[in-house]
């Protein structure tokens, strides 16, 4: 190599335990950001949290055959919870970044970008869980909901499963939607998405032609699968609500690669 | 022309320059081409740079400064031709561990401190510089615990510089790094950059302040269209839009003058004569020898921003 002189032996800390360092500290400071950011904190904990208090806890007497309203929305409100904050967290958070200019210096620096893409995740799924075991203390303490600790451990893992399917979503909006429509667009996406999915009034209460459309949304097949841990799904099976998660996430970050490679090459 | 005071200051650093033909440049972009649809942004640019140089890019806006740093950066790639950074592909990893860069940001994550951070950036190279150093470096200290939402334009400027120079990198871009700092904040860094080329770093500047690339580039690169259209110092480029003035009061005749070597063009201004010159040392050993009565004598170089007006008005 003709620049030999001035190259430098090659970095000792590149290794395994230099990357890791990254990560954590990417991700770390993604959650911070995120945490003092009051109108994204706020709201992502605020929102659900709110309407649990307002109707599940309205319903804590209330059980249709053997199912217990209030522990039914506490199904529909964490779902409605961990889906805001990852959408919020990075389709806005993504977007902004992107306009801003910021998320190119630091692809200009040395950074891996899977810690970026990971850190965003990590801490989308780190809201997720704080607001659902939030809903649950309510539920528990106040809306009359008794919870095995089986349960309490499902309802977590179902957390981090649906934050991350619906981290592909987040990114693909960050791609196609300009950061000063974000909020927008995705509360007008994700609102009418959660109403028709039955994650605030439960499906059988609703006109039977809005319950039709619902398992053409990704929303649903997560709360059917959440509610499952209660033995509160529908009739159809759990193998397709998998699918229709998975063949979702897998359709969101299939489009968000071709739509980030075709800005690539237009770049 | 106006006569310019700076003039000599300029002439001095330039001398000072590094001599940068010994070395092998540490990054090139080589007949390169960069195509927007139907937009030509960049149009066979050739362009290298030594160890030790600060370089400045000069141009209007659309010349295609950008796009030039974007391609050594490794953040688009060229429609045609060949970039190398350290004798590989600037996107390469191991690459950027030796780049900092300073780019035009709209908006940083306010919620963090200056010390998160940094602390990140630091994270992302192998050898980073001390903390402290790099709050002294770029004259953040008393303000590192801040938020960054929380300080001025000028010192978000300095913040942006030190998350450039964090990772202790041999090759740093700079892109308009003194937008929105006060005179006494931009020399302080013109100093902090001089000092990076003294440590054989070397320093890739875009500018508007014309006065910035005179005072700090040991080379200036004009671009125009996405082609260069001048190279050379400071000086070089000065003197190529028609060369020095002589001013004096002289009983020597506008005809005479005008039959010496090298003269361009003779002028009188309030009594004085103005004699312009590519040869001034010449032409003044000339006008001493036939008039001893010459006297009120000042030599100077065109201001920069008179060349690169010329010089972008003719493309």
């Amino acid at each position: 190599m003709a620049t030999s002189a001035i190259t430098h032996p090659l970095p000792a800390a590149t290794g395994f335990a230099h990357t890791l360092s990254i990560f954590r500290k990417e991700t770390k400071y993604e959650f911070l950001k995120l945490m003092r950011t009051k109108s994204f904190s706020l709201s992502t904990i605020g929102f659900p949290v709110m309407f649990y208090v307002l109707f599940g806890i309205a319903n804590r007497n209330a059980f249709a055959g053997n199912v217990h309203l209030a522990k039914y929305m506490l199904g529909g409100y964490a779902c409605f919870g961990l889906i805001g904050a990852t959408l919020f967290g990075i389709g806005v958070g993504l977007a902004g970044e992107l306009a801003a200019g910021w998320l190119e210096l630091k692809r200009a620096s040395p950074m891996p970008a899977p810690a970026y893409l990971f850190a965003k995740c990590a801490s989308a799924v780190a809201f997720g869980l704080i607001i659902v075991s939030i809903l649950t203390a309510i539920a528990v303490s106040f809306g009359g909901v008794s919870l095995t600790s089986t349960e309490l451990i499902k309802m977590l893992g179902m957390t981090i499963v649906g934050s991350i399917s619906f981290a592909g979503m987040g990114l693909l909006l960050a791609l196609l939607v300009p950061a000063n429509a974000a909020p927008a667009i995705v509360n007008l996406i994700y609102l009418p998405m959660s109403f028709l999915s039955g994650l605030w009034v439960p499906l059988r209460f609703m006109p039977h032609w809005l319950q039709g459309i619902a398992p053409a949304l990704p929303t649903y097949h997560l709360s059917q699968l959440m509610l499952s841990i209660f033995g509160y799904q529908d009739s159809m099976s759990l193998i397709t609500h998998w699918n229709a998660l998975i063949g979702f996430t897998l359709l969101m970050l299939g489009l968000s690669w071709f739509v980030f490679h075709r800005k690539e090459q237009n770049a | 022309m106006p006569l310019s005071a700076i003039a000599y200051e300029t002439e001095q650093i330039a001398a000072k320059a590094p001599a940068s033909a010994p070395h092998q440049p540490i990054a090139t972009l080589t007949n390169i081409t960069k195509r927007y649809g139907t937009t030509v942004a960049l149009d066979g640019l050739d362009l290298s740079l030594h160890p030790g140089e600060v370089v400045a890019l000069l141009g209007p806006n659309g010349a295609g400064k950008s796009t030039a740093v974007k391609l050594l950066l490794g953040l688009i790639a060229p429609t045609s031709g060949t970039t190398r950074v350290f004798g590989s592909d600037p996107r390469e990893a191991t690459t950027r561990t030796r780049v900092g860069a300073m780019l035009q940001v709209a908006r940083i994550t306010e919620t963090l401190r200056v010390r998160e951070h940094l602390d990140l950036f630091r994270s992302y190279y192998p050898h980073p510089l001390p903390m402290a150093e790099i709050l002294r470096i770029a004259q953040l200290q008393g303000i590192e615990d801040r938020f960054f939402g929380q300080l001025s334009g000028g010192q978000k400027q300095r913040a942006l510089f030190a998350l450039a120079i964090c990772g202790n990198p041999d090759l740093i871009f700079l892109d308009e790094p003194t937008v929105g700092m006060d005179i006494e904040a931009r020399r302080a860094l013109w100093q902090q950059i001089r000092s990076l080329s003294a440590q054989g770093k070397t320093v890739l500047l875009t500018t508007h302040y014309l006065e910035e690339a005179d005072a700090l580039a040991h080379r200036i690169i004009v671009i125009n269209k996405g082609r260069v259209i001048s190279a050379g110092t400071p000086a070089e480029i000065k003197r190529s839009s028609g060369g020095r003035t002589i001013r004096c009061q002289t009983r020597l005749s506008r005809e005479f003058l005008l039959t010496l070597p090298s003269v361009s063009n003779v002028t009188f201004n309030e009594g004085a004569v103005i004699v312009t010159t590519s040869e001034a040392e010449t032409v003044i050993r000339e006008m001493l020898l036939r008039d001893e009565t010459l006297s009120d004598l000042e030599i100077a170089s065109p201001a920069l921003e008179d060349a690169f007006l010329a010089l972008t008005r003719n493309q």
